[in-house]
């Protein structure tokens, strides 16, 4: 397991190479510098200031130069936040951003799994087209839009909930994990219907009723293992999307957080915090694909053995 | 259709006490097109000790029979609309599924057919070896990893698996089939049942190991003293092992009675036609083999790389192979599963490619030519298929699919196809009004009749079928072998026969070919063969066949 | 090159098109879907004509009004009627998510099917590169995309087609390794038929099941990319309109004028519905395993 960790890790670094230079490529190619829009700097300001950022250098100067400081874990200071570094930004606000990942994750890893194998006891039956009806609607409903309709809802109108910020008054994580883990959960019920669904058709199911077993014992020992593969592989993909999410989300509740930043920095053509995020980003997407592959062999004997002959 | 006689409802048996006694049972099935009747008034009953074996074709109800003794049906769609199955006192039909909790895996335990699925991939089988001792319903006779781990072991020991103790931690996909099989059987007998339903356990295997697991059952039949209930399609496997027959057709009991009676004093009409329709013996028509060599192979190679594995191996699907066909005649090829029979024959007409070696057809070296090369004698040499699900285009309509080969070929024209689409239809027995319908809409013999035609379309002279009759029911068989014969003589067909079934190869065949893991080991013409093997494989082969004969069969079992 | 016309009586056969739409029609939600879907097409193809108002005609005495007699889904707070902003902003996402599926659909099916009949050495660096592109961070190049060359249609179409071709591709590319080992292509291969002939006879006409079902389903994916860009104001842009545009407006005076957020967001929801509705239905009509029986 630890070699093809390590393998699949190797893999990544032209991956992670292609994601710079493209990033790289596209940032520098953009029309109007990053200090273009403020108004009327002077000539000489704008020079010392390119100079400052090495902009003066040819491109493949500049290129090779943050390439070495990226190898070092260096991202270069931000150009709009002066004085401070990318690596200060995205430390600042990845803690906030796990933890409403995490959050979110848990939400729609419980929510999700429960409901899809509660569907998938009995299809076709009042158990199964409520979760599942509700999942449709969590598939329909964007978080942008779920966002803000629970804000008015259970924040305007009924009080119950506070309506933004993060980490300052009781209950304000609800609603944020909530939004962000909704769709998720909708897909993740859905999957691991499909997948129960699958699995509780196969012939070893028929096998353990045939031994004895109690219901619960067929579906938690038998069934699960199987009918949530398809769960496990969409865990990398999910990561993703949660990190896509995290931009609506925290602009929406006003969360400090990466996402947040992500999307500022977009705007205001923050050349260094563009690359370092999207460099970020992109490491921890490859890390937790793998992370999601890793646990899919685990859970299959075949594959698991293989992995090991291999290694 | 069938004339059905009247279920018999008196038991013969009933002079001792039953174990289990069945009666009226009947079994609906309620889909979107309506009720079907799966099991329909059927009665039987088993003694402790004894063997009942249930016969019928696919769709007689005899599975559905057995699965409603232990509630395993699908509800819905499956109803128990009646009767009563007695088992020590107790009604399986209505007791809660509390009770039946306790019935299963202990008093009742079940085999099925095919033990690669039947197995959960995902846990050890040690693991599931040893849940129905210690996830016993009931609490007093629970028993504790480490005893029942001890009994599981032994168990494995006496099924025939070797090196228990460390076989105990492998997983089912590090096992083959017979193998599997034999930890299902350890599996059902755990908890010593008094009953025990096996659910054709042999029919995904090949004959050798469909010997031994028969002789398996049999024997731990014989030592515990356990009544069997023995589902199969096939008359000539029960034959050694059935006290008594229950033969079911379309969800009606046919007949029930000892298997001597049913086996050579039958007065059923399905009963005979079952039996009837087993092939047995020689080949009655006569040989009509030419000097004339239409193939010869010599040296064939064919190598597959495997990629599904960690890494990439060789397969040697063919080592070496060399033979004629001579211009026809029919040649059988016999092999176990894997033994490369398939390959060798799609080898032969360049539809696998191969590695090393010469084929020739006709005088004419096939190996080395271009697909565009091969196209005209591809209308001279065709392919029957296995799986006549799979084996026809599911969106095309049976003219579309016999039309196809005839134009693409030049053998008709747009004024003339539907007469000879229709001449093609006739040929092999389908009705001419059906040839607007598609696939999905025929029976499975039906559909080898279309893939047949498409076959004889181009008025090919040499024929590979393989494995045409091994997916249908033993009647359609026979039905499908006669129209082959039929065919081979009609059109001077030569053709190559591939199966894995001996008595079907024996009664098809001119000559034999026996093929074993990718090498040719033995041919010779079949009466010769079958009287005197010399390689002790083919020996084994011959000698594991199940004749449709309950005294010779027996004989054997008692050898043993 | 066969002709369908034939002199004798013969029973007319159910195709298994005839078949997936005979169930089709019992599903009630997919029909429902279907119905909708037509329902929008049409408006959102006929704005032009039948909206009520002008797209920027300002009702300067109705400003943020709710609904009324007048205005049936009210104004915003220029006045302007929000039934024809929905119309019109439904004809863009609805042309988003159409475009922009069918330039993934182009991709993806000639990617999947070269790499799943050629096979072998080919597919296997096709299929790596598909991992690869898999690995990669989609919706931050998107966005990256958008802020660098401006928020532009046609950039759009092309970025989330590029991102969504890849399952695409997948399915197809599976579809086609697994036909080319069935029995019934082996036996037109040895009936000597040309490639071309079987990959148009054989192959493909098997292969549009799963392509029309996972089509119907990336249209709301599509729209859904396509409402995020735009409300993150990275998307669509005015004067031009989408759903996901008028949402992130309506969030910004939701909690005055809460219909400015909750009509645009039931118009939305409402499509996505309708396809996933279409297009599990079609799954369950389409799927080889229901029509065996």
């Amino acid at each position: 397991m630890f070699k093809f960790a390590l393998g699949r890790l190797l893999q990544a670094v032209p991956v992670l190479l292609v994601v710079i230079t493209m990033t790289f490529m596209l940032v520098h190619s953009a029309p109007g510098g990053p200090f273009s829009a403020d108004k009327a700097v002077p000539a000489e300001v704008l020079e010392a200031l390119e100079a400052q950022y090495n902009l003066n250098q040819p491109l493949w100067q500049q290129y090779f130069s943050y390439l070495g400081d990226v190898v070092q874990g260096d991202m270069g200071p931000s150009f709009k936040y002066p004085g401070r570094s990318v690596n200060e930004l995205i430390l600042s606000g990845l803690g906030t951003t796990a933890e409403l990942g995490l959050y979110a994750m848990l939400v729609a890893i419980f929510i999700g799994i429960i409901a899809g194998v509660t569907a998938s006891m009995r299809p076709n039956t009042i158990q199964d087209y409520v979760p599942m009806t509700a999942a449709m609607i969590g598939i329909c409903m964007p978080s942008f839009l779920l966002g803000p309709l629970l804000v008015l809802v259970f924040g305007i109108h009924l009080e119950w909930l506070p309506v933004s910020g993060w980490d300052q008054i009781p209950g304000d994580k609800v609603l944020p994990a909530i939004t962000l883990g909704t769709g998720y959960a909708a897909y993740i019920a859905r999957l691991s219907r499909g997948g129960m669904l699958e699995v509780l058709s196969q012939d070893y199911i028929r096998t353990a009723r045939a031994k004895g077993l109690s219901e619960f014992l067929i579906i938690g020992k038998h069934a699960l293992r199987g009918g949530l593969i398809p769960v496990v592989a969409f865990l990398g993909p999910a990561f993703a999307g949660l990190l896509g999410g995290s931009f609506v989300v925290e602009t929406i509740f006003q969360i400090p957080g990466l996402g947040r930043f992500y999307v500022q920095a977009a705007f205001n053509r923050d050349y260094t915090m563009i690359l370092g995020t999207t460099v970020f980003f992109a490491t921890l997407i490859i890390l937790f694909n793998l992370l999601s592959d890793m646990l899919a062999i685990w859970i299959n004997p075949k594959l698991r053995q293989q992995v090991r002959g291999n290694a | 259709m069938l004339s059905i006689p009247e279920p018999q409802r008196t038991n013969e048996f009933n002079n001792m006490t039953s174990l289990l006694d069945v009666k009226n049972l009947k079994v609906h099935f309620h889909t979107r097109n309506g009720r079907v009747k799966a099991v329909d008034d059927v009665s039987f009953s088993v003694n402790a000790g004894e063997t009942l074996a249930i016969v019928g074709e696919s769709g007689s109800g005899k599975s559905v029979t057995c699965y409603s003794l232990l509630d395993l049906l699908p509800k819905p769609p499956a109803k128990i609309e009646g009767g009563t199955a007695m088992f020590d006192g107790e009604d399986l039909l209505t007791c809660s599924s509390e009770r039946m909790r306790h019935f299963r895996g202990n008093d009742i335990a079940m085999i099925f057919q095919d033990p690669m699925t039947s197995l959960n991939p995902n846990l050890t089988i040690g693991e599931q070896l040893i849940e129905p001792l210690i996830y016993h319903p009931d609490k007093a006779r629970r028993q504790s990893r480490n005893i029942a781990k001890c009994r599981a072991i032994e168990l494995l020991k006496e099924v025939g698996i070797l090196d228990a103790e460390r076989r105990f931690k492998s997983y089912p996909h590090e096992f083959s089939g017979g193998m599997r099989q034999r930890v299902m059987i350890a599996m059902a007998l755990i908890n010593e049942p008094r009953l025990l339903i096996c659910d054709e356990p042999t029919t995904a295997l090949d004959v050798t190991i469909q010997a031994q697991i028969l002789e398996l059952i049999k024997k731990l039949q014989k030592s515990r003293n356990v009544a069997v209930i023995f589902i199969s399609h096939d008359l000539g496997v029960v034959a050694g092992i059935a006290d008594k027959i229950l033969v079911m057709c379309n969800g009606l009991a046919m007949e029930t009675g000892n298997a001597d009676k049913i086996f050579y004093n039958t007065e059923d009409d399905y009963t005979k036609r079952l039996l009837n329709a087993i092939p047995e013996g020689a080949k009655t028509m006569v040989n009509r083999a030419q000097d004339k060599s239409l193939v010869e192979v010599s040296n064939l190679r064919t190598w597959f790389k495997d990629y599904s594995g960690s890494k990439v191996s060789i397969v040697k699907a063919v080592e070496n192979a060399s033979l004629t066909i001579k211009r026809g005649e029919i040649l059988g090829l016999v092999g176990e599963s894997g033994s490369g029979k398939s390959t060798l024959g799609r080898s032969i007409l360049q539809l696998a490619p191969t590695t090393e070696g010469t084929v020739t057809f006709d005088g004419t070296q096939l190996t080395g030519m271009s697909n565009s090369q091969m196209v005209p004698w591809r209308r001279r040499m065709q392919m029957i298929f296995q799986d006549p699900y799979a084996s026809l285009n599911p969106r095309m309509t049976v003219f579309e699919t016999l039309a196809e080969p005839l134009l693409y070929h030049g053998l008709a024209n747009k004024n003339n196809i539907t007469e000879q689409v229709q001449s093609l239809m006739d040929d092999v027995g389908l009705a001419r009004a059906q040839m607007r319908k598609y696939p999905h809409e025929f029976s499975g013999g039906q559909r080898q009749r279309i893939a047949i035609g498409r076959a004889i379309a181009t008025k090919p002279e040499l024929i590979i079928a393989d494995e045409p009759v091994s997916a249908l029911d033993v009647t359609i068989q026979a039905q499908i072998l006669d129209l082959i014969l039929d065919l081979v003589e009609r059109h001077n067909l030569t053709m190559m026969f591939i199966s894995h079934d001996l008595s079907v190869v024996r009664y098809i065949s001119d000559r034999v070919l026996v093929m074993h893991h990718g090498i040719l080991i033995e041919q010779g013409d079949t009466e010769s063969l079958w009287a005197n093997p010399k390689e002790p494989y083919t020996q084994n082969l011959l000698a594991a066949i199940p004749l449709a004969d309950p005294v010779s069969e027996r004989a054997r079992m008692a050898r043993i | 090159m066969i002709p369908n016309d034939t002199h004798i009586q013969s029973d007319k056969g159910t195709s298994l098109w005839e078949d997936a739409w005979i169930k089709l029609r019992k599903n009630r939600l997919a029909l429902i879907g279907l119905s909708l879907l037509i329902f929008l097409c049409i408006m959102s193809l006929l704005t032009p004509w039948i909206a009520p108002y002008g797209y920027e005609e300002q009702d300067l005495l109705m400003g943020a009004t709710p609904p009324s007699a007048q205005h049936w889904l009210g104004t915003d707070i220029f006045g302007r009627d929000m039934l024809t902003r929905i119309m019109w902003g439904g004809r863009v996402s609805l042309m988003v998510g159409f475009i922009a599926t069918a330039v993934a659909l182009a991709i993806g099916v000639i990617y999947g099917a070269v790499a799943g009949y050629v096979g072998g050495r080919v597919d296997a660096a096709m299929m790596r590169l598909v991992d690869i592109l898999y690995a990669l961070p989609f919706m931050i190049f998107i966005i990256l995309l958008m802020v660098v060359f401006g928020r532009n249609l046609l950039l759009l179409f092309f970025a989330i087609g590029a991102v969504e071709w890849l399952t695409m591709a997948r399915i197809v590319r599976g579809q086609v390794m697994s036909l080319r080992k069935q029995e019934f292509v082996e036996a037109a291969h040895s009936l000597g038929l040309s490639q071309w002939i079987i990959i148009r006879r054989h192959i493909i006409p098997n292969t549009l099941g799963p392509v029309i079902v996972y089509t119907t389903l990336t249209i709301p994916s599509v729209m859904l990319l396509e409402a995020f860009l735009s409300f993150l104001g990275l998307g669509i842009q005015p004067p031009q309109s989408s759903w996901g545009l008028l949402i992130n407006y309506g969030v910004e005076t939701m909690e005055e004028y809460p219909w400015l957020l909750i009509f645009p967001g039931i118009a939305l929801s409402l499509t996505l519905f309708a396809l996933n509705f279409l297009g599990d239905g079609l799954r369950d009509a389409l799927d080889p395993r229901t029509s065996k029986d």
